[in-house]
């Protein structure tokens, strides 16, 4: 792994705290083990040019990997069924030490399951004036021709989204 | 491929799935190194990408959601994921 200084680290993962807070997330109290995870997303956006999830095996295709990008796609449901992310870089107010010591199952469908979900997603007929998108982040809903630039609650970036109607 | 070997007491033969960022692949290192046992692993995300179709099948014999850690003893348990727990309870009942 590449190696990325001290500061960067710090200066990302305030950056991280202040963003989750603020938009109702927490980060893992355990410092340690959430310092090694954010220097693990640092080291993947070097690496594959996005930050990808540090827990999974990423395919260095953007379009490929675009549900593990960080936040990924299954944090939120992750969060709410085990009050963890897969990572446990994101924890629930109420995350016990149970939620943290155990690993928990991988949400993520597999490659062939993703395929079919895309093929999917092409079709869809609709008699709305406008196509709905939701934001696969943080499920924000919009409609409009096209998804925004990013997602005006999370962030995310435009190709987090998929059409929803 | 690029397998790692690490010495140590004769367990079984265990091989270990991961990925060079996570840290609980990290932490289950650090544990079969803390056990003193002796390991092989192989750093999935790190292998050259003509190997990558190779390790994929390997893993998926396993673990058919292809996550990490995956720990195979004696090419017949698997543990998935860091359960320190299970790690040492399996661990401990193998030979000497
Ligand atoms: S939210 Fe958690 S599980 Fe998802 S990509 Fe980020 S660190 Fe990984």
């Amino acid at each position: 792994m590449t190696e990325i200084s001290r500061e960067k680290i710090q200066e990302y993962y305030h950056k991280l705290l202040t963003e989750a807070e603020k938009a109702g997330y927490h980060l893992n109290p355990d410092l340690d083990l959430t310092l090694e995870l954010v220097k693990s997303l640092l080291a993947n956006e070097e690496r594959y040019g996005y930050q990808s999830c540090p827990c999974r095996w990423a395919s260095g295709l953007r379009e490929e990997d675009l549900d593990i990008i960080c936040p990924c796609d299954y944090r939120d449901a992750d969060l709410a069924e085990y009050g963890r992310c897969y990572c446990a870089l994101y924890v629930s107010a109420n995350a016990t030490k149970e939620n943290l010591s155990r690993p928990i199952p991988e949400r993520r469908p597999s490659k062939e399951e993703r395929k079919k979900k895309t093929e999917k997603e092409i079709s869809h007929p609709s008699s709305l004036s406008l196509p709905v998108w939701r934001c696969q982040v943080c499920g924000y809903l919009c409609a409009r021709k096209e998804p925004p630039d990013v997602c005006p609650i999370c962030k995310a970036s435009k190709d987090r989204f998929e059409r929803f109607f | 491929m690029d397998i790692k070997h690490v010495e140590g007491r004769n367990a079984g033969k265990l091989m270990l799935y991961a990925i060079s960022t996570c840290p609980w692949c990290r932490k289950t290192k650090a544990l079969l190194n803390e056990l003193g046992v002796e390991y092989s692993y192989i750093d999935v995300d790190l292998v050259p990408e003509e190997e990558e179709d190779k390790i994929t099948r390997e893993v998926e014999r396993w673990n058919d959601r292809l996550s990490f850690p995956t720990l195979v003893i004696d090419d017949e348990e698997v543990i998935i994921g860091f359960q320190e727990e299970r790690i040492r309870q399996v661990l401990k009942g193998k030979k000497q």
